[in-house]
């Protein structure tokens, strides 16, 4: 059994994801290669070959993957998957993008976010926004994956030395092109990797207010995140969402704030290990899932808690 | 140009969904059933592509249980022109709906095919990525803004870190985002009116395509539950609490 890792990159540094991703592969159990295809993303094969565990890293360098284009990087990844027995990549937007392709190219379904590997053909993911987990065996000849990171501890990105083999197979399906992006740019920790989340939701009144849970996060080294309602009315972008439909995040300490706690924003949070509500109205369904709650103004508890950590 | 539009039958978002004492899956028994969140803004978005004058006409296709008359004849409230049911009361997977979408795609010859990201039950987000694949047309994921000019579609995609813009030659495949648009809601005269626009009805077998599955569902448990908490009486209590019994600060 060889299982194939599609590395999560911007060309230039390895995305924490792929570690998580690795472990996964590890519970399945076999020998591990990592596939890193981009333009020039030889420190991030570098970076690949020193993850504990993996075996081999390929590294397709070719300008048509410069841009993780799923029209031009699915083809290559369906050619060398041929040879493998599991196909593995994070459920980020990447893996979300390219892998379903990948798998329709290969004739076999897909099983998305597992949360828990059982064995080497059965998984645990959630469904029904988490309110389900459902047990998934599959009989495809080559198993394809995506990974939720929060479900398993990464490996190691040091120890290993494996060698890193140069793939020359270019795959350029020229119906698609790469135009622009616009990223957000923030100091603080990575939302899905950070330890501590402080996020805020419609109860912010408007942007202006989330200076303050700016304020306790930098107290903490946390990340801010946000509910769909403080997104939708524009107080912060989208790539804050935590949710459904945002991120999934895991953290030691997520604090929600003026969130009433929809089953869709739980669906991204409650996994966390210990969850703070600061809520004015002690009806709200987030206290159902809250290990500590706070029936206070934000206004006055947010800055008092800032003072005293 | 032609736009398809794929809709489907789940449970209403606001529904807490249970699992069935034998686990064999959820509780659907009685429960509010809707048109996903996911494709009704693939509809609107269709509507409003017609709206301008680049859509000429609309197929709202769906793949599910007869029930999902339902929601074809919403999508056809909503502005679509006509509809097709391909009636399967099996539960399919994302691969199988993909390989039928493209069945129905081949009949039609859209220029574009509109789809939702994920459905809320199965939460796969794959079906618009297959139907992609195996026509061997771009795809325009998470999309945020969808611009067609000519014979190229510029969709602006929301990822993990900010957004992306694409150009994609048509014709192609996007998936919604929440953030594409704000749907509307069907009049009362519009709901009468769309009782009589066409709707068809086919079989996987009279498409041709085969359903079987890789994938089989063993056992759908409920989460574990979380342990009650407490309630603080103020913020001294709460960062005392945080430091010294849950030790995360």
């Amino acid at each position: 059994m060889t299982i194939l890792v599609i590395a999560e990159h911007d060309n230039k540094v390895l995305a924490p994801a792929t570690l998580n991703t690795v472990a996964a592969a590890a519970k399945i159990g076999g020998d591990i290669h990592v596939l890193v295809a981009g333009q020039g993303a030889g420190p991030v094969a570098d970076a690949a070959a020193k993850i504990a565990g993996v075996s081999k890293v390929l590294n397709a360098d070719n300008a048509a993957y410069a841009h993780q284009l799923p029209e031009n990087i699915a083809p290559l990844v369906a050619e060398l998957g041929k040879g493998y027995s599991h196909i593995l990549a994070a459920a980020t937007s990447n893996g979300k993008n390219i892998l379903p392709r990948v798998a329709a190219a290969l004739d076999v379904d897909q099983i998305s976010e597992i949360i828990s590997v059982e064995s080497a053909d059965t998984f645990k993911r959630p469904i029904y926004a988490g309110n389900a987990i459902a047990t998934v065996q599959s009989t495809a000849a080559i198993k394809v994956i995506t990974v939720r990171a929060t479900g398993f501890d990464p490996v190691a990105a040091e120890g290993g030395s494996a060698a890193v083999e140069a793939v020359g197979a270019a795959h350029d399906a020229g119906i698609s092109s790469f135009v622009g992006e616009e990223l957000a740019k923030s100091d603080r920790p990575e939302l899905t990797a950070a330890k501590i989340v402080v996020s805020g939701g419609r109860g912010m009144q408007n942007g202006d207010n989330f200076k303050h849970l700016y304020a306790l996060a930098d107290k903490l080294g946390a990340a801010v995140g946000a509910s769909r309602a403080a997104v939708d009315a524009g107080f912060v972008p989208n790539d804050m969402q935590v949710g459904q439909t945002g991120k999934i995040v895991a953290p030691q300490l997520y604090i929600a704030v003026g969130i009433s706690g929809a089953i869709q924003h739980l669906a991204g949070m409650k996994d966390s290990k210990v969850i703070v509500a600061i809520n004015k109205d002690e009806e709200a369904p987030i206290f159902q899932v809250a290990d500590y709650g706070l029936v206070a103004d934000l206004f006055e508890a947010v800055p008092e808690l800032e003072k005293l950590v | 140009m032609k736009v398809l539009v794929a809709v489907k039958r789940v449970v209403d978002y606001n529904v807490k969904v249970r699992v069935k004492a034998d686990n064999s899956g959820v509780d659907l028994a009685n429960v509010k059933m809707s048109m996903n969140p996911f494709c009704e803004i693939a509809v609107e978005e269709a509507v409003r592509l017609k709206e301008k004058g680049v859509a000429t006409e609309i197929v709202v296709v769906s793949i599910g249980p007869t029930t999902a008359q339902e929601q074809l004849r919403t999508a056809l409230a909503l502005g679509a022109d006509r509809a097709i049911l391909v009636e399967s009361a099996e539960d399919l997977t994302s691969l199988a709906v993909a390989k039928l979408l493209k069945a129905v795609a081949d009949k039609e010859q859209p220029q574009l095919v509109i789809l939702g990201k994920q459905a809320i039950d199965s939460d796969n987000n794959q079906t618009g990525q297959m139907l992609a694949a195996l026509s061997g047309f771009g795809q325009g994921t998470f999309a945020s803004k969808v611009e067609v000019s000519g014979d190229t579609v510029a969709v602006t995609r929301e990822i993990d870190g900010g957004a992306q813009t694409v150009s994609l030659k048509l014709p192609a495949i996007v998936t919604t985002d929440l953030r594409l648009n704000e749907p509307r809601y069907a009049s009362l005269p519009n709901i009468m009116k769309a009782k009589k626009k066409p709707l068809e009805t086919l079989t996987p077998d009279a498409l041709g395509v085969s359903t079987a599955s890789t994938n089989k569902t063993l056992k759908v448990e409920a989460p574990a539950a979380r342990s009650a908490g407490i309630k603080v009486k103020s913020v001294a209590e709460l960062v005392e609490k945080l430091k010294n019994e849950a030790k995360v600060i």
